[in-house]
């Protein structure tokens, strides 16, 4: 095929380190004058910075279109690759590098633009029907292609300089491909066809060896086309070297072009093919490159699977399975299992004796690998999986020199901040971004993918003006050594959100703790990252299933629940999101009562904290899951501490859970237009899960042996959503403070009950039935024991402000409590008139609607009394104190009322909005919430019929009734 | 000790007699080298356990079904001289595969010593004769030897049971005959040395609790493969089916019609809790500390099967092996529970089809 005087055709598989060896060894016997090396000619200036001292592969040559950099093609080199060993030969010596095939300019131009080529990495070639290969192998008698090639090819350590004609082996691979490409019709006429075989002949899409971004999706008949074209292209440039340097050259390409390039063609013929090639500007570079991504392309056959298998064999001088497992054992010494040198020698022996079974000339991969999985490993795959990650891939990284030209990425972050008009200075200075324009969006995401990429451009800082989300404030400074950084993350992607991407995935499978991936994935939500999502919500949801400590995972719920609501606003799909969140909270329900035996007071406290969080995480995820809530409800959720975020839940609670549409828009959004759009059977699964819900809490609140502190909020929640009746609470609470309990469990079960913060104390002042049941057991309590209750009781009391403590106290003064009929209705409020003062009721009305903002004229829509509800519920609160009494003072014929609005409330400053509502929006939300949810029984119909000349309780009442 | 004539009455013949005519004929086909004192070489040996038809003709039946590479990996370790440790759960024919294993190589898999907690010294070196011992003082006469003392003298292929359950100072007398491959006697100033030939091929089980883990120094002397568990759940299906078929025939219970769907939804529970993940792949799961071997599936729905046959109406049912699984499943009262709990929750619940499977279970959960 070579005659004398012909170029020296070396077909290699591209990352063979037996290739490799053997092409050295042939540039060394036939002293080429230049060397022709397959891969895009645009690199031949770039050529020299490979002798470099900086340079060190894994290195890979990457064209990428400049205003689009997105578009990229890789061309990775290994030590072990044969075009590497040919590069480095060739600059030892002197001598003239060219590259051959086809300019990235046309391979890329090629490529569909509209594809995502940066996510290009789904696998393997499209099997080919027939691949020549295999039947190469089949002749000799192997069932797996690879397996014979390595024997056949890679594994040959003879044709050395000692071994006679260096040559000899490329001639009869040649001869063999010939061969090959005749049996399966691609002919030397019709020349059209790859299949190639494990990166013989790449994958035809001439864009990298075999696996850069490939097309796997490309038609195979696209692939013979194009290497067609290929094969021309290469003919035209070694006609073109053979004019420059004579003869005496030689040619490293895939082993399945060899015979399309020893053919004779007419230069004519040639050029037709290349015809009218569509072009694009491309520009190349070196980027480092890393053996985890000569890897990562699984399906890509061998070679790649094992590149540090490969370049042990490249590089080991001699005795390489003895070498190979001596390395393994040091490694497994490192990590402190206890292998000694008789293990090693114990490996050789199997692994020597296992290859001559399996009929094979030298052990490979795989026969080590059974021979470390039986003699050093005992049997087991967990330290076998180090080895794999450590040595077989190995964890190499490559170098380029600092003059190497300017990578894709960092020319994707120039480009970015010219149109995003954000220059790198390097001054500190703040910027503030309003998330609602587009370009500060953009602004934010590009910070906060830099960010995940480890470059510290921007920091957040604490706005100074709103608290809402839609502001971020960050501190920009762009240091030198962030240049530094940036060309670091270019082994991760070609563009900012490519790099990002593929970076947070990677971060999520090595970050153990759930805490760190809910954060994870709420830096994915803020950087824009949708297509990290899936990964980080995968190995989330993994990491949870397995996760045993439920107090992890009651933390991890709400960071996750408010993720979902943020994907809500931002109008990602935060359904995966949703998904797990889901998972997670099914997990926390099983796992719940039994986490809260046995622990002490410490613990419990915490454990009733998480019980708070799980609360309210299940109502948001509920909501979240039942509509998606318009913008507007995020900004007033964030203007405000905490006020709305929690109130609409459990205000809504009853009404929704049971209709499914219900209360939703009163008490959901300010704007109070109910959502005409709402799903009903969305609401079906929801309800399903508040429904669990509540059994758990229902089993920890009955179950006898856990805290009290738990048990006592459990209680609480319950009552607060109205799945426990007052009487049952009641009865509870009778139980958990009877002479029979602990006077500590007690007192700790009444701190539980009530909450530890003010809110608690509101509830007493409000509830009298409630403020009658612990009276009756303070009072109870015998003298001995109420010293060992008092600090207790001091505790939880001293926690509630000083007007609310006045209060409880001028209620306790007034008269017992208890002596009360249990359900007062509407006729005298102890210390009070009877019935409502209507005149001096209304007095105060302006005043509040002024405070509330609302239209005082509440007919304008049904959902007047509800929107004036949750509208107190978070502006109000800055009126405790004084208002209180005062509202007190001049309706206490509303307390029936007024006690349903106050059970209702959940933490924090809507107490006080309660106490507004007494007032008026009170009296409407008052039988407005009866009317839906447990009716008549609290003898308030007369308010109703009294409050019936406010127009809106009208129009609560029919809003009631109506659904 | 097989005395030819009786096997043919026995309950269950040794493997070099079921299989004589099989090993005959992979002897007389066989022209690879053998080690000395083997029956049949390496590659024979291998072909005998994983089957294949030989040139001419004879078929051979395929002993073990699993991954080629075990038992290469096996049978080689043999060839190489060292001890064959072979680990797994419960079911997993570790006993088979030695069994067979001792057959091929050495025609004589009777050779055995069970590993119990009571397991003496004399059970591997050597016991005495007392009645010789008092009357002629110490003599070779005198001495009774173990099977590996005779597997050492014969150089053929000595099996141990549940290696693992033995004494660990009963274990470690294991240590000078693997190593120095001798056994000495003290008492008569001799030793017994090891000819070519001879082996040990010991099994354990790695998910039991309370066994007596092996010194490093005699882990050293064993090469250990771990049999795995059927890889697809469809040759899990498949063993666990002719199983079921084969027991429930021994106990005369009458077939079950549509038992297929029973068999696959058990075989689905069990591959799912002790892999850790769903068929699917999508969610991951906690594992319960049991084993949930194939063993255990079979048993499982061979007492359904009983269940149907003797209190139902003769057809498998959710109901029928939900207890049975219940049982298999939660071996450790708390954490067990819940792992349980959780699977029935997410996965059970939600899955298509198994509606009467999530009933059944969670009457027998409460």
């Amino acid at each position: 095929m070579t005659g004398p005087a012909a170029p020296a055709l070396l077909g290699v598989r591209h990352h063979g380190p037996g290739s490799a060896r053997a092409v050295r060894a042939a540039l060394d016997q036939c002293r080429p004058g230049a060397v022709l090396i397959e891969g895009p000619p645009e690199a031949d200036p770039l050529v020299r910075l490979a002798a470099d001292p900086g340079m060190r592969p894994p290195v890979a040559l990457l064209a990428h279109v400049p205003d689009d950099p997105g578009r990229a093609a890789f061309w990775p080199f290994a030590g072990f690759s044969p075009e590497w060993a040919a590069l480095r030969w060739a600059l030892d010596h002197g001598v003239a590098v060219r590259f051959i095939d086809l300019p990235a300019a046309h391979t890329l131009a090629l490529r569909d633009p509209e594809r995502e080529p940066d996510r290009g990495e789904k696998g393997g070639r499209s099997a080919p029907g027939a691949d020549p290969l295999a039947a190469l192998a089949a002749a000799a008698g192997y069932d797996d292609p690879e397996l014979w090639w390595e024997d056949a090819v890679e594994h040959r350590r003879g044709g050395g300089p000692t071994g006679g004609d260096a040559l000899a082996p490329f001639e009869a691979l040649a001869e063999a491909m010939t061969e090959l490409r005749d049996g399966f019709g691609f002919g030397p006429g019709n020349g059209d066809g790859d299949g190639g075989g494990p990166g013989l002949g790449d994958r035809g899409d001439g864009d990298g060896y075999g696996y850069g971004y490939g097309d796997s999706d490309v038609g195979e008949a696209a692939d013979r086309a194009r290497d067609v074209v290929r094969e021309a292209h290469m003919r035209l440039k070694l006609r073109e070297a053979r004019r420059e340097f004579g003869d005496g050259i030689a040619v490293v390409c895939g082993a399945w072009h060899v015979p399309a390039l020893a053919e004779k063609r007419t230069v004519a013929a040639d050029r037709q093919v290349l015809k009218g090639l569509p072009k694009v500007r491309t520009e190349l570079s070196w980027v480092p490159w890393t053996n985890r991504r000569l890897a990562r392309h699984s399906g890509y056959g061998a070679g790649i699977d094992s590149p540090g298998w490969y370049g042990h064999l490249f590089h080991a001088p001699d005795r390489p399975v003895e070498r190979w497992l001596t390395k393994v054992a040091r490694l497994l010494r490192e990590e402190d299992f206890p292998v000694s040198s008789a293990h090693v020698i114990e490996a050789v022996r199997l692994a020597d004796t296992l290859a001559a079974l399996r009929g094979r000339p030298l052990a490979g991969l795989n026969e080590t690998t059974d021979a470390v999985r039986a003699v050093m490993c005992d049997g087991s795959d967990v330290p076998l999986a180090l080895v794999r990650e450590r040595l077989v891939i190995g964890d190499a990284l490559g170098e380029i020199p600092d003059e190497a030209p300017a990578t894709p990425l960092l020319r994707d972050l120039t480009r970015l901040q010219r149109t995003l008009r954000l220059k790198p200075e390097a001054v500190e200075r703040d910027c503030e971004l309003d998330l609602r324009k587009d370009t500060d969006a953009a602004r934010s995401r590009l910070l906060h993918r830099l960010r995940l990429l480890g470059i510290g451009w921007g920091k957040p800082v604490r706005s100074r003006g709103g608290l809402g989300t839609f502001r971020e404030t960050w501190r920009l400074r762009w240091e030198p050594e962030l240049s530094v950084r940036v060309a670091e993350a270019a082994a991760w992607g070609t563009t900012v959100a490519a790099a990002a991407t593929a970076k947070a995935e990677s971060r999520a499978v090595a970050t153990p703790a759930l805490a760190g991936l809910t954060s994870l994935a709420e830096r994915c939500l803020l950087a824009g990252l949708p297509d990290a999502l899936p990964t980080v919500m995968r190995v989330l949801a993994d990491r949870a299933a397995l996760d045993t400590d439920v107090a992890q995972l009651a933390r991890a719920l709400p960071a996750l629940v408010r993720s979902v609501r943020y994907g809500d606003v931002r109008r990602t799909d935060a359904t995966a999101l949703g998904e797990v969140a889901a998972g997670l909270a099914e997990r926390v329900f099983v796992g719940l009562p039994a986490a809260c035996a046995g622990l002490d007071t410490d613990a419990a406290a915490e454990m009733r904290g998480h019980l708070d969080a799980v609360h309210q995480a299940v109502g948001l995820l509920t909501e979240s899951g039942r509509a998606r809530t318009p913008d507007t409800r995020e900004h007033v959720g964030t203007a405000e501490p905490s006020g709305t975020a929690e109130a609409p839940g459990p205000a809504e609670a009853p009404g929704a859970a049971e209709t499914g549409t219900g209360a939703t828009g009163p008490a959901g959004t300010s704007g109070g237009d109910p959502d005409p759009a709402l799903p009903e059977d969305a609401g079906g699964d929801d309800a399903d899960r508040r429904e669990r819900w509540a059994g758990v809490l229902r089993v920890l609140a009955e179950r006898d042996g856990l805290p009290g502190g738990i048990r006592g909020r459990a209680a609480r929640l319950l009552l607060d959503d109205r799945w426990l009746t007052e009487d049952r609470a009641a009865r509870l609470m009778g139980l958990a403070l009877s002479a029979g309990t602990e006077p500590a469990e007690a007192a700790a079960w009444i701190e539980g009950f009530l909450g530890a913060g003010s809110a608690g104390g509101m509830l007493l002042v409000h509830d009298e039935s409630l403020l009658a049941l612990v009276d009756a057991w303070l009072v109870g309590v015998p003298p001995a024991a109420f010293t060992s209750v008092l600090p207790l009781l001091r505790r939880t009391f001293s926690a509630y402000e000083t007007g609310v403590r006045r209060t409880l106290g001028e209620l306790v003064r007034r008269g017992s409590p208890g002596s009360r009929p249990a359900v007062p209705g509407e006729q005298d409020a102890h210390g009070f008139g009877a019935g409502l003062d209507e005149d001096r009721a209304s007095a105060v009305l302006p005043t509040l609607y002024a405070l509330l903002g609302l239209d005082p004229d509440p007919r304008r829509d049904g959902g007047g009394a509800c929107q004036g509800d949750s509208g107190g519920a978070g502006s109000g609160g800055g009126c405790d104190g004084h208002l209180l009494p005062t509202v007190e003072g001049r309706s206490g014929g509303m307390a029936g009322a007024n006690r349903t609005a106050g059970a209702d409330g959940t933490a924090g400053a809507d107490g006080t909005a309660r106490a507004d509502g007494t007032a008026r929006p009170g009296a409407k939300a008052g039988p407005g919430g009866t009317a839906t949810t447990s009716g008549t029984d609290r003898g308030d119909t007369p308010v109703r019929t009294e409050g019936g000349a406010l127009p809106a309780a009208t129009g609560a009442t029919t809003d009631g009734t109506g659904r | 000790m097989t005395v030819p004539g009786i096997s043919t009455e026995a309950l269950r013949p040794h493997a070099e007699d079921a299989f004589a005519g099989e090993l005959e004929a992979l002897a007389a086909a066989d022209d690879r080298p053998r080690p000395e004192r083997w029956r049949l070489s390496p590659w024979a040996v291998a072909t005998y356990l994983l089957g294949g038809t030989l040139p001419d003709g004879t078929v051979i039946t395929p002993k073990y079904v699993g991954p080629r590479r075990t038992v290469e990996v096996a049978v080689t370790t043999l060839a190489t001289d060292r001890a064959l440790l072979l680990l797994g759960v419960p079911g997993t024919a570790k006993t088979w595969v030695s069994e067979h294993l001792a057959a091929a190589v050495s025609g004589d898999s009777t050779l055995l010593v069970q590993g119990t907690a009571g397991t003496p010294e004399e059970a591997i070196r050597y016991g005495w004769n007392y009645a010789r011992l008092l009357a002629d003082g110490p003599s070779r006469e005198a001495l009774v030897p173990s099977p590996v003392m005779r597997a050492m003298a014969g150089g053929a292929t000595a099996r141990i049971e549940e290696l693992t359950r033995i004494p660990a100072d009963v274990q470690d007398t294991l240590i000078t005959i693997l190593s120095e491959k001798t056994l000495p006697i003290p008492e008569l100033g001799q030793e017994v040395q090891a000819v070519r030939g001879f082996n040990v091929i010991a099994t354990a089980n790695d998910r039991d609790r309370g066994v007596n883990e092996l010194s490093s120094a005699l882990r050293r002397r064993f090469n250990t493969v771990v049999l795995p568990l059927p890889a697809t759940p469809e040759a899990e299906v498949d063993i666990v089916s002719r199983r079921v078929d084969q027991i429930g025939r021994s106990l005369d219970l009458p077939a079950a019609p549509d038992g297929a769907d029973e068999i696959r939804r058990v075989v689905t529970v069990f591959r799912e809790l002790r892999d850790g993940v769903t068929t699917d792949g999508r969610t991951k799961l906690k594992s319960p500390s049991g084993t949930l071997s194939t063993a255990e599936a079979i048993s499982v729905l061979t007492g359904g099967l009983a269940l149907a046959a003797h209190f139902g109406d003769g057809v498998l049912r959710a109901g029928d092996v939900a207890a049975g699984i219940l049982g298999a499943v939660v071996r450790d009262p708390a954490a067990d529970r819940l792992v349980w709990q959780e699977y029935l929750e997410a996965v059970v619940r939600e899955r298509e089809g198994w509606k009467d499977f999530y009933r059944a279970c969670r009457e027998v959960s409460v």
